[in-house]
């Protein structure tokens, strides 16, 4: 698999990364060389194998739907980048 | 400079129960050194006011049961602490401050222990040098144009130059056993579960876990044990007994199998790995352990697996910084989706950005099954591989690293090359298995090498005790010289 430039402002797009089109060559260089390193994988035929998507044998634990705390608005806001009193605040989204 | 700081923990410890030091004596020799050693660059931030303070609310009303009597420790700045700076090494969050705390931390501290500061790490411990830090390169105090390792550099670093008597570290692929070869220290990664990953800074969800660095072994099962247990917080967390790790450690290992898998001797290895690795095993045969070949014949598919994986994880655990919440915001961008990517795009370094891109990738649409599915399944032929030796050996000798610690700027334009330094330690994340780094002797340049033992799941005890013994009957000895003062 070759990454072009193309394709590197298609999944920076669905990652929300602005690249910047002089960094975009080095960044398609480099990921054309790590695609060819993982593409190694296509030498094992997997057809029969399970994948494997955690290591622990149990299922997930579920608690109980009970609420375990609450009046920590404060404490949640404390290190937002942008709020007034009560809210998060972001660019306008609706016009 | 103090003799006491360059002891092991579990002789600071005795020098504590003793009374024949103070907390706050103890808190200020490593200050002292702290503050004379900024040249490593292994602290982000420091906390000294926090320590001393604690320090003497220790020694008014000291618990001498405790594990960590009054032992001041900095961590890792991937661990939240509360009211403390939290940056995990990253301009993202240079301004963070927790408004609680990680388990682990919060297990230590309930164990005795006092914050000294946070350790610089590799940005979002994505990397192997600690070069990707936005805080700086760390130097490893073994020479000074020479990486510690990474991501847990800070950690390795500040804990061979005997600026914390020990640490905690992450490891996702092996940043905890790879700075720990790197600086001649012990690291041990648990098994996934056995130490909560609550209030950690998340990479790869299925593969971090937290562990010890320490100077010794026997250090290293008195930290396991304080970190260690079960977390309702963490879903992944093992329901299980503590163990005493510290009391039950022996050196008796006769008649275990050790299993030596013939696919980590890898292509151009300096020989003096091949060599080290042979001292280790004739060493645990002298101990009376019989010694195994095998065979894990996908070890080499491990980095490629992990390539997909840890991506993909991070793409999807990284989603969250957005510049609303917490951490960094861009002032830059007409409406919130260019917010979104600006703030993205100057908040994050290069290799996160670069991570972040693979994991999108190999999870978008049209791609899911030839990237993320197979690297599922060949994950699945890796662990096969282990969980078939298992049944043959109790555990299994290694090389920790396929190098020695490298020079600065050596590997940053070839990711790939860098990746190279975790082919030896990746798979056991993979299969979730505990695994340890002990110092086993120094290379022509005078620089640590170290051997990793693998063993099953939940079996850290043993592990302990085969690196006990063989730290006892190796003889190693780590030759800093404090050039840096």
């Amino acid at each position: 698999m070759s990454i072009d430039k193309d394709k590197i402002k298609h999944i920076s797009k669905l990652a929300r990364i602005s690249i910047d089109s002089k960094k975009s060559d080095s960044l398609a260089k480099d990921l054309t060389s790590i695609f060819k390193f993982i593409e190694q994988l296509n030498e094992l035929n997997t057809d029969k194998v399970e994948p494997l998507s955690s290591i622990l044998n149990t299922p997930l634990r579920a608690r109980e739907d009970k609420i375990n705390d609450g009046k920590i608005r404060d404490k949640i806001l404390e290190n937002s980048p942008k709020k007034n009193d009560e809210f998060f605040v972001v660019p306008k989204v609706i016009e | 400079m103090s003799e006491i700081i360059k002891k092991n923990l579990s002789e600071i410890i005795d020098l504590i129960k003793k009374k024949e030091i103070k907390s706050e004596e103890l808190s200020n020799l490593y200050i002292d050194k702290v503050n004379k050693s900024k040249k490593l660059n292994s602290y982000i931030t420091t906390c000294f006011e926090h320590t001393i303070q604690k320090s003497k609310e220790f020694d008014k009303k000291p618990n001498l049961n405790s594990l960590l009597p009054g032992v001041p420790l900095a961590v890792k700045d991937l661990f939240c602490t509360n009211g403390f700076k939290t940056t995990a090494g990253s301009k993202m969050l240079e301004n963070f401050i927790p408004q609680y705390e990680s388990t682990v931390t919060e297990n230590l501290w309930k164990e005795g222990a006092i914050l000294l500061g946070k350790l610089n790490c590799d940005e979002y411990a994505m990397g192997s040098s600690n070069e990707t830090s936005y805080f700086g390169n760390v130097i490893n105090p073994i020479a000074k144009d020479t990486v510690p390792g990474g991501s847990s550099g800070g950690s390795a670093s500040a804990l061979a130059a005997d600026l914390t008597p020990a640490t905690i570290g992450t490891d996702t692929g092996g940043s905890i056993r790879q700075p720990a070869s790197f600086t001649g220290t012990v690291g041990l990664k648990p098994t996934y579960g056995l130490c909560s990953r609550w209030g950690i800074v998340a990479f790869a969800s299925s593969l971090d876990q937290a562990g010890p660095m320490t100077k010794s072994v026997k250090d290293c099962s008195i930290m396991l044990e304080a970190m260690a247990g079960f977390d309702k917080k963490d879903s992944t967390s093992i329901e299980k007994k503590k163990e005493n790790y510290s009391k039950n450690l022996k050196t008796d290992i006769k008649g275990l199998k050790i299993g030596i898998p013939k696919e980590y001797r890898v292509d151009n290895m300096p020989k003096e790995i091949d060599e080290l690795w042979n001292k280790g095993k004739s060493i645990l045969k002298d101990l009376g352990a019989d010694i195994i070949d095998i065979s894990l014949p996908h070890t080499k598919y491990a980095l490629p697996t992990y390539y997909i994986v840890a991506p993909a994880e991070a793409s999807s655990n990284l989603a969250r910084y957005d510049g609303v919440k917490y951490g960094y915001r861009s002032s830059k961008g007409n409406d919130l989706i260019e917010m979104y990517e600006n703030t993205r795009s100057e908040g994050f370094g290069d290799e996160v950005k670069r991570r972040i891109l693979i994991g999108t990738y190999v999870l978008s649409s049209g791609y899911y099954d030839a990237y993320y599915l197979k690297a599922q399944k060949v994950r699945q032929l890796i662990k096969k591989d282990f969980d078939e030796n298992f049944g043959k050996v109790d555990a299994i000798l290694t090389p920790s690293t396929p190098s020695s610690a490298f020079k600065i700027g050596e590997k940053t334009n070839d990711p790939i090359s860098m990746y190279l330094n975790d082919i030896f330690t990746v798979p056991v994340n993979l299969a979730g298995l505990p695994a340890i780094s002990v110092p086993a002797g120094l290379d022509k340049k005078g620089y640590p090498l170290g051997l990793q033992l693998i063993g099953k799941t939940l079996d850290e005890q043993n592990i302990l005790n085969v690196a006990y013994a063989f730290e006892k009957n190796c003889n190693f000895k780590n030759e800093i010289k404090n050039w840096w003062l």
